[in-house]
């Protein structure tokens, strides 16, 4: 177990650097789209109150939160992992070194984690400040961190999936942006017909945002405990996945 | 065999509809220099690439000290240190960073792993470079970092793919240097090279892949006595020719048949690699 996180930290460490050096950046980046959405739709499409007797800023920052999880974590570690497979070939060289293939798994989703965690928190603390319905519990600390881990390790498969950079692009279209719009970020899935409810339900996002919600809003919502089981479950299924695309090498 | 540090048996490996690498056998010996020779596409980056696990094959067991790759795949890649044919470093970090990162997956110790930078990187005079990020660096020294990176855990076997090609005539003949002192120490060392003369004068011991198969394997100077170990070059019909012979006599024999430029040489790997892989593009019958 020690093992599996020190070789984790081993993995990690040449991305962490990555993290420092391009800090400003990533900070930028990591604040600019949660803002955006939040000006767009937190104020410029609705305001009043929504059927759970909260404010729409109120409803809509969780989902902004949840977003963003997606947004950073998947793209953080799915690029990066990306450009270190096809373009320096260093995850070559990592392949050749004597670690587990967990580690590798883990080790590559900590820049994910980092940066959604970072976009999270940034958008949340502007929540809290913005929205006096929003409550900061360890809840949300320990959802948000599952749905970023979740997002990173979804990021790392399709990272080595990608034969291209095109291939990237095209799976982020078809996957990251309709979860985005759809998955109860920006509106109720409860006001959608019960066949779009069940098609939105299979995805990830949709358990985000209700999680992060839940626990945002304690006093309005029961806090969704089977969608926090369903999202551990996405992750654990992305990490034997990964774990999976890494053994075999079709790669 | 005891002795013998990896033992590749019947391999093969296929991208979709082509082989690569079709039913390789090859042993090499344990502290033994090897060179692996071979014309562009014959599958030497592929073989070492199964080799170091970076990719699976199709058929065929490799064992690498004792170890075979796909059941044992950690203990395998401890005994192996490999420098890539393209060079493989993190462009987004500095050399220092690439060569801790790399020391890390190996889990070496802090103290141990900055002596060793140290050393190394003075080994090949790149101390001014460290800190700098990998893109400022031209080609040859970019090779040299890379080569810092896999030697810092003590391979006990090196693959070295082309790691010459690039490189100016100093560096090259350091890195021939460094790759004599570590052959001396007991390492291993499995190199792929275009520059015959340089498998010629540094390999115990070389094997010629072409298609992906072993068509010659011995220590380059029995290689050349099979193929004649008296080479006569000559022009006729507007090309340069080429005749081997056992011996000097009958070598002179042949060339008094032939008019103008005539020339009597011993035969060296670079015939015999012509000899055995170049049959489309030579002229010879
Ligand atoms: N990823 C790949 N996908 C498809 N075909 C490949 C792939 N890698 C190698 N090949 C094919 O396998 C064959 C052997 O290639 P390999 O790189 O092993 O040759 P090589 O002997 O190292 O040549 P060179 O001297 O040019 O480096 C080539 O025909 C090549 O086209
Ligand atoms: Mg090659």
């Amino acid at each position: 177990m020690s093992n599996l996180l020190v070789d984790t930290f081993h993995v990690a460490w040449g991305d962490l650097m990555f993290f420092k050096h391009n800090f400003l950046n990533i900070l930028v980046m990591s604040i600019m789209s949660p803002l955006l959405y939040l000006i767009a739709f937190g104020y410029g499409l609705r305001t009043g109150e929504t059927d759970i007797g909260v404010s729409y800023v109120a409803f809509v920052i969780p989902g902004i939160a949840a977003l963003s999880s997606l947004s950073s974590s998947f793209s953080a570690s799915a690029t990066r992992m990306n450009v270190q497979r096809l373009y320096y070939k260093s995850f070559d060289e990592m392949m050749m070194c004597p670690l587990s293939l967990s580690s590798i798994v883990l080790g590559k989703c900590v820049l994910g984690l980092m940066r959604g965690l970072l976009s999270c928190f940034l958008l949340y603390a502007l929540g809290l400040f913005l929205a006096p319905e929003l409550v900061l519990s360890p809840l949300i600390i320990i959802c948000i961190i599952v749905s970023c881990m979740t997002f990173s390790l979804l990021g790392v498969a399709v990272a080595l999936l990608a034969k291209s950079h095109q291939t990237m692009a095209t799976l982020n279209s078809l996957i990251i942006l309709p979860m985005t719009f759809l998955c109860g970020t920006f509106f109720s899935v409860s006001s959608l017909n019960p066949v779009f409810q069940a098609i939105l339900y299979c995805l990830p996002l949709t358990h985000a945002s209700e999680i992060i919600r839940g626990a945002a809003l304690p006093d309005y919502i029961d806090f969704p405990w089977i969608s926090l089981a369903v999202l551990i479950a996405f992750a654990a299924a992305f990490f034997a996945i990964d774990v999976y695309l890494l053994k075999t090498k079709k790669i | 065999m005891m002795d013998d540090i990896i033992v590749i048996k019947g391999l093969v490996k296929r991208f979709g509809d082509k082989t690569a690498v079709n039913g390789l056998d090859l042993s090499i010996r344990k502290g033994e220099l090897f060179g692996f020779l071979g014309p562009n596409g014959a599958g030497k980056t592929t073989t070492l690439r199964c080799v170091a696990t970076l990719t699976g094959f199709d058929e065929g067991t490799i064992l690498v000290g004792g170890h075979d790759v796909k059941k044992e795949p950690s203990a395998a890649k401890s005994c192996m240190g490999v420098i890539q044919q393209q060079v493989s470093l993190d462009k987004d970090l500095t050399i220092r960073e690439n060569m801790i990162s790399h020391a890390m997956y190996h889990d070496i110790r802090k103290k141990e792993r900055e002596e060793k930078i140290a050393e190394l990187s003075d080994f090949f005079s790149l101390g001014e470079y460290l800190d700098k990020p990998v893109d400022s660096l031209s080609g040859g020294w970019k090779k040299r970092a890379a080569i810092v990176c896999a030697m810092l855990h003590n391979p006990e076997v090196l693959f070295l793919d082309e790691p010459t090609s690039g490189l100016d005539i100093n560096a090259r003949r350091l890195l021939w240097d460094i790759i004599r002192k570590l052959h001396a120490e007991g390492t291993t060392i499995i190199l792929t090279t275009h520059y015959i003369e340089e498998a010629e004068s540094l390999c115990d011991r070389v094997g010629i892949i072409d298609k992906g198969k072993i068509i010659a394997l011995d220590e380059p100077r029995v290689l050349c006595d099979k193929v004649g170990s008296i080479a006569v070059e000559f022009a006729e019909e507007g090309k340069t020719q080429y005749r081997y012979f056992k011996d000097r006599d009958e070598a002179n024999a042949f060339a008094s048949t032939k008019e103008g430029n005539v020339s009597i040489r011993k035969t060296n790997l670079e015939d015999v690699f012509v000899e055995l892989t170049g049959k489309s593009v030579g002229a010879q019958t």
